[in-house]
Order: structure tokens, then sequence, then C-alpha cells
């Protein structure tokens, strides 16, 4: 399964997780109380140049997320436009696309192994409410394990339907989708508790 | 145990594939992903502990970076949208829904995962999503309503029967993995 992390590397993939996650978190509750246009625009100038120390397929990429929150943002404007207040439907959306930029910027330049080290690592006080860490690496690694099979499943599902029926797909194909899932969990539950099991 | 924590992990990624399904366009130009519909089953199937944690780590992996949400998107960049309140609603509607399935324990399972689809992944869902629309724009409620909430409306009544019917269609081929019924 594909991540969205750039492939190339850069200077900020050398940054650890955690700082960068501190300096987005930081930049999410030190924008919120900004009204003005002129700090929201600094800050825009801000996350391109860290785009474009990326490269060009970093720019690309960085560009290409973008698309879907566009449509958001022409309907903030265009709402803003019709109600009068266009100053703030400005200040809106330039806080989306400041947050969103940075934000994704920080994505790109992680790998999913250090971010899910750095989380199992800040869970790990909750193993004294009874959920240790590994348990939640486990299941972090079932899913993305999981994911691709169903996805596929559901495309040969979906072809079998094609097959059959002149109708188009329909959301019935998920029954026969959960149900083998269903199957495959029993099965996997099987085998780690053959293999020793998680320790209760 | 290790039956709880595989069928919390193949239902996150039973709402990942979802979102791989094709997607219908309303006419309003809004995508109708099959997504929310994985969040209803999780709380239909799972009840509301195990549901929610099914949600909460779907969430977690798009947050870390995987392009789980339909259309292929993810990271954090998600988390920042005036929409995000259904982002952070799921796990709630989640609970939510495997609650009400707890209330409606007499009734048929179909019947009864659709109401508590309504009720959760609904109901609950938009008494979230619409006041974090408003704090995030400045919209008022009628407003909020207006954009953030009438469009989808139609959609999710479809995806809630349709759930329900999934669940009672489950329970029948596998009762023992219906666990809000356990």
């Amino acid at each position: 399964m594909l991540s969205l992390t750039l492939e190339r590397q850069s200077w900020a993939h050398r940054v650890p997780v955690g700082w960068k996650l501190a300096v987005l978190f930081a930049l999410t509750f030190l924008t919120f109380p900004i009204e003005r246009l002129e700090p929201l625009i600094a800050g825009i100038v801000l996350v391109l140049l860290g785009w474009t120390s990326l490269g060009r397929t970093g720019f690309r990429a960085s560009l290409r997320a973008l698309r879907p929150v566009l449509w958001f943002v022409v309907v903030i404007l265009v709402y803003h436009l019709l109600v009068g207040r266009l100053h703030q439907g400005f200040v809106i959306v330039l806080k989306m696309l400041l947050l969103f930029g940075a934000a994704n910027f920080v994505t790109m330049t992680s790998r999913l192994g250090d971010m899910m080290d750095l989380v199992i690592r800040l869970l790990s006080p909750l193993r004294r409410v009874g959920i240790p860490p590994e348990r939640i690496a486990l299941a972090f690694a079932l899913v993305i394990r999981f994911t691709p099979v169903l996805g596929q499943r559901g495309a040969r599902l979906a072809e079998a339907w094609r097959a059959r029926s002149a109708r188009r797909v329909g959301p019935r194909i998920v029954a026969p989708l959960a149900v083998s899932a269903l199957d495959d969990a029993d099965q996997v539950a099987e085998a780690l508790r053959a293999r020793g099991g998680l320790r209760e | 145990m290790e039956r709880n924590i595989v069928y919390i992990a193949v239902f996150a990624a039973l709402i990942a594939a979802l979102g791989l399904l094709p997607k219908v366009t309303l006419l309003s130009g809004i995508p109708i992903t099959a997504q929310s519909m994985g969040i209803m089953l999780c709380g239909a199937m799972l009840g509301a502990r195990k549901g929610a944690l099914a949600v909460l780590l779907f969430l977690a992996l798009v947050a870390l970076g995987l392009p789980l949400l339909a259309g292929g998107r993810g990271g954090l960049g998600v988390f920042t949208t005036p929409w995000a309140g259904f982002l952070f609603g799921f796990p709630v509607a989640a609970f939510a829904t495997g609650l009400a399935m707890r209330w409606m324990r007499g009734a048929r399972v179909g019947v009864a995962a659709t109401v508590a689809s309504v009720f959760g992944g609904i109901g609950v869902l938009y008494v979230i999503a619409v006041p974090y629309y408003m704090a995030m724009t400045g919209a008022g409620l009628a407003d909020a309503i207006a954009t953030a909430m009438i469009p989808f409306v139609p959609g999710d009544l479809v995806k809630a029967v349709v759930a329900g019917a999934i669940t009672g269609t489950i329970y029948k081929a596998r009762p023992r993995a219906v666990m809000s019924r356990a």
C-alpha cells in the first residue's frame, strides 16, 4: 500500500518526527486567534518556501494534495461573498490553507514507521489502564495488512457481479465482503492464539 | 482477547476498503462514499466500545499518513478543514450506534441496526460536525445546516438502511460475529 511520504530524502526528512509534530501543534494553536491577513500570508509564504525546499517532485505532490481542499475554498469564499463578509472568508481560507499546507509538509517528510514508533511511545502510559503498546502496534500492523486484501477482494466481488448482471455494482457486495473478512479475522485470531496468544 | 483485537483491526480495514468502492456523485456535485457506512457498521456489529476503537484505529492510520480516506486522501492535513468535524465525530458516532444497538436488544437485528445507524451515524455525527463547522467558519446555524448537512443527509439515510440490511445478513450468516448481540 502506498503511503503519502515522499520517497526522495530532504533536510526535513532528517528532522525527528516529534519535533515536526510539536511545531505543527504549536502552529495550530497560534493560528487559531489570528484575525488579520498579513500574518497568515506570511505563514503561507513560509509553507511555500518549505515546499520548494523539497524539490520539484515534492512541490508538485504538495500541490496535488491541495486539490480536494480547493473545493472547500470556493464554497467558503462564495458563501462569505454572498453574506458580505469577504474579509472573514479570506481569514478562514488562508488559515485552512496554511494549516493544511504545513500538516501536509509533515506527512510528506515523515516515514510511516517513524510516525508509528512515536505514537506507540506516546501511548505507552496506557499500559497502566491495561492497554499495552505492543497490542496497539499489532492492531496497526493488522490493519495495514488487511486493507489491501479487502480492497482486492472487493474488486473481485465487483468483477463477479459485473460478469453476471447488467445492473451497476451496488452496496450489496459489502455483505459478502464483510462475511469473508470476518472469517479471515477468526482464522487470524486462532493463529495468534496458537502461537502463544496475547498476554492478558 | 485475540478475537477482539483482530475484529477491531478488520473493521478498521473494512472502513478503508469501503473508501475504495466506486463512489456515486450526487446532483449537487458532492461525492457520496460508502466510508461513513463503515462507521455505522462498526457500531452496529462490534458494539459501542469496540466499534469506536475500530474507528479510532482507522483515523490514527489516516493521521499517520496513509491515504485511506475516500479519494486517496490522508495525512494530517485532512484534520484541518472545516469539515474535519465529521472525522472527529466518527468514533463518537460508532459508539452511539453501538449503544443504541444495546438499547434495542429485543428488536430484530436488521431493524435495530438501521435505527441505531440513523441515531449514531447521522444524528450524533451531525451534532458534532455542524457546530464544528460553525466554529471553524463563523457560519450561523442555518447556513451550517444548509452547507454541511442538508446535501449529505439523503445519502446518509440510504447508507443507514443498507448498513442495517448488511448487519441483518451477517447476523444470519455468522451470528457469532455480530458482537453487539453476543
